[in-house]
């Protein structure tokens, strides 16, 4: 599968293109080094001021701390399972009112902005209910690999061998022995019109990713990596190098899947060891030194490079 | 208009002549053909509304609250399980303002599993926020549903509103209902507009439901859902009399009937209240003292209208189809509690469980209530409550189920 860098007619050429409006602000009782703020903070830049932000528990409910809130955006805040369906009455109420009486249509967007707590488990389900109804929404998961916000505690979004406050390394146990949850994959079988994963090491990608989005009706889904510097002990100001080394070593594929065609969106032609990225997070750092466990390093390695050869580039 | 419906159709047409803009829904036993008469009215196009079909009772209460918050009308529907398994969302949906409209049709909570009627589903959202109505028969169904959001929407209360009638009694009973002209509704309710509406509008971004790390906000925002619920008292009284200027029927949240000179008075809520009227008539005839209080309302609680019918009597017997395991009945203790500082209340107030699952209430269960009260009054001894309500032939019926499973029959049922 090429990369699509050429034909693209788009807005985000460079950076340097990335718009200046802020419409998340500085304040936000977030993490220093939050990965997934940056997300946020591009997505709300890519989609405009009148994006409706549907927030569920997790990290992100901070964004509004009564009586303030970090965005300009309006927001509604509800529960952990809910975000999809919230989103399915704001979208419906807002239609019926301007078919039925009249009203002046708002021209409004739905963002749907959850952890990978309410996306790959609890959520799933109401997800996977509006995506089949077709409804025209954003959902952006900040999938940090664990539920962030309660302590970070094990969930389907983990990867192997990382330890959580539910997995604990152990003399018999090298963290969590189970692998992550094809969130992409499940989604995708739901043909949405627009799934995609982003990294905010690729600004310009995922810029150009809500770009392609907005462009379409339907559901329009996107899962960031997340680093997180506090869950996985790493250093805040690293977060992005770290992103990087994920998107580098081939941990996390750039894709884009449009009515079902998957395209990578890059290539990681040269894919250090997976080491390096795991090296620079203490979630990991049971896996190396005398006490490490060669066996799990090479079952992560033997996953990417597997994914890489499946996809036949 | 007047029609041959059931308590499902009822529920139906109240929500087409409150011109809805939005149903959500979801099917279970036996609400089911309230959201089958509405499809089937939006795809003929004699209900201009968006009709959408959710994946679960959480998401569809989801919906629901969040599309009240755009300024659309919103009805929607459920019981029992489905109910419960969405409680967590009613929680929201109070806690957002959203005003909509949700009928429960009662029935049972497994397990056992049961498809007829008890109160326990209902009961369980009972300190949500929601305002809580409860309907006799099918009329009231479609008059309560109107009034719903005649208080639901006033600007003094902005709290969503539940209509609970009983499964099956009700709702796959036919009758006669008067459906009101389309204009008389238009000026008993005018159209719904959400003074915040959630449009995501530059101009007016609005936030809804933010997290607050501060005992004295949410203890603040806890204390307004109860002052606007109380509010819709008086919201509800000066509604009800509009109501009955245009459409000639009267609603009160507490409602006596015979009660002037009665020494014994039978509570009671929803449909098994006509089955206590016909048994207090008999009893009449009999020349018993006898009178009931029919409780419409049960959020807000009617206390003081409660006090003041009941204070007379000398007994009162409070039927309940619910049964709180390790308290006994849910709504006795309240009533009890509306009573305790009146300066004349009645020496007796016992509990009574019966129609759980749809068990008859007939003349056997009056006359044994009345007899009871009889003897608590005469000897100044009460039994130990609840008291249920289990007939000898039913008993038998169980000791041969019971024989079947191979398990023993140990324990006799009063």
């Amino acid at each position: 599968m090429a990369s699509n860098q050429t034909t693209i007619d788009t807005a985000y050429k460079t950076m340097k293109d990335t718009p200046r409006e802020e419409y998340l602000q500085p304040g936000s009782p977030l993490c220093a080094g939050c990965g997934g703020e940056i997300a946020v903070r591009l997505a709300l830049k890519a989609l405009g001021p009148k994006t409706i932000v549907v927030s569920v528990p997790g990290c992100f409910g901070l964004l509004a701390l009564y009586p303030y809130s970090s965005i300009e955006n309006s927001m509604l805040f509800a529960p952990f399972a809910s975000g999809p369906a919230a989103a399915q009455g704001i979208v419906d109420g807002i239609r019926i009112q301007v078919e039925k009486r009249a009203m002046v249509d708002p021209g409004s967007k739905v963002l749907v902005l959850t952890g990978d707590g309410a996306a790959y488990d609890i959520g799933l389900q109401a997800t996977s209910g509006a995506i089949h109804r077709g409804l025209d929404f954003y959902y952006l998961c900040y999938d940090n690999e664990a539920y962030g916000n309660t302590g970070f505690q094990f969930s389907s979004a983990t990867p192997t061998g990382s330890s959580t406050s539910t997995t604990a390394v152990t003399d018999s146990s090298q963290g969590n022995s189970l692998r992550k949850k094809n969130l992409f994959e499940i989604w995708k079988a739901h043909n949405p019109s627009y799934l995609a994963t982003v990294a905010v090491s690729k600004p310009v990608d995922m810029l150009r990713k809500f770009e392609k989005a907005s462009k379409m009706s339907g559901s329009k889904l996107f899962i960031a990596f997340s680093v997180c510097p506090t869950g996985w002990r790493s250093e805040p100001r690293e977060t992005v190098k770290i992103d990087r080394l994920a998107v580098e070593t081939g941990v996390w594929p750039l894709k884009e899947s449009v009515n079902g065609r998957v395209t990578h969106t890059y290539i990681p032609r040269k894919r250090p060891p997976v080491e390096n990225y795991l090296k620079t997070q203490r979630r990991f750092e049971h896996l190396f030194g005398a006490c490490g466990s060669e066996h799990t390093l090479q079952e992560i390695q033997r996953d990417v490079d597997e994914y890489w050869r499946s996809i036949s580039i | 208009m007047k029609k041959m419906l059931t308590g499902n159709s009822s529920a139906a047409w109240g929500a087409r002549i409150s011109d809805v803009d939005y149903v959500c829904a979801y099917p279970i036993t036996p609400q089911t053909e309230i959201v089958e008469t509405l499809s089937s009215w939006v795809n003929k196009g004699a209900l201009k509304a968006r009709f959408v079909n959710f994946e679960s009772e959480h998401s569809m209460f989801a919906a629901a609250g969040a599309a009240s918050l755009t300024g659309a009308r919103v009805f929607t529907c459920s019981s029992s399980q489905g109910l419960i398994y969405g409680l967590e969302m009613l929680y929201s949906i109070a806690g957002w303002r959203a005003p909509l409209v949700l009928v429960n049709v009662s029935r049972g909570l497994g397990m056992p599993m049961i498809l007829q009627v008890e109160h326990g589903d209902v009961l369980a959202t009972r300190d949500s926020g929601f305002i809580q109505l409860h309907a006799e028969n099918c009329q009231e169904v479609l008059d309560l549903v109107l009034l719903g959001y005649k208080i639901a929407e006033d600007s003094n209360v902005m709290l969503p509103v539940v209509v609970n009638m009983d499964g099956f009694v009700l709702s796959f009973a036919r009758q006669t209902v008067d459906i009101p002209q389309r204009e008389a509704v238009e000026k008993f309710l005018p159209r719904y507009s959400h003074p915040r509406p959630l449009l995501g509008l530059e101009s007016a971004p609005v936030t809804y439901g933010p997290t607050t790390s501060d005992g004295f906000v949410y203890s603040f925002y806890k204390y307004q859902l109860h002052k606007a619920s109380l509010e819709s008292r008086k919201v509800f009284q000066t509604a009800a009399q509009e109501f009955f200027k245009i459409f000639s029927r009267r609603h009160h949240a507490v409602e006596a009937e015979m009660t002037e000179d009665a020494d014994y008075i039978f509570l009671v809520t929803n449909s098994y209240s006509s089955n206590v009227r016909a048994g207090v008539r008999s009893l009449r005839a009999k020349g018993e003292k006898v009178g009931m209080v029919k409780l419409k309302m049960l959020r807000p609680f009617p206390r003081e209208e409660l006090a003041e019918v009941l204070s007379q009597a000398k007994a009162v017997a409070v039927f309940e189809q619910n049964l709180a395991p390790g308290r006994g009945a849910i709504i006795y203790p309240e009533i009890a509690e509306a009573l305790y500082h009146s300066q004349e209340r009645p020496d007796v107030l016992l509990s009574f469980i019966g129609g759980l699952g749809g068990t008859p209430l007939g003349m056997p269960e009056m006359e044994y209530m009345l007899k009871k009260c009889k003897e608590f009054l005469k000897t100044g001894h009460g039994p130990e409550q609840p008291l249920l309500l289990y007939r000898s032939e039913d008993w038998e019926s169980m000791k041969h189920s019971l024989s079947k499973t191979g398990l023993p029959v140990s324990r006799e049922v009063s």
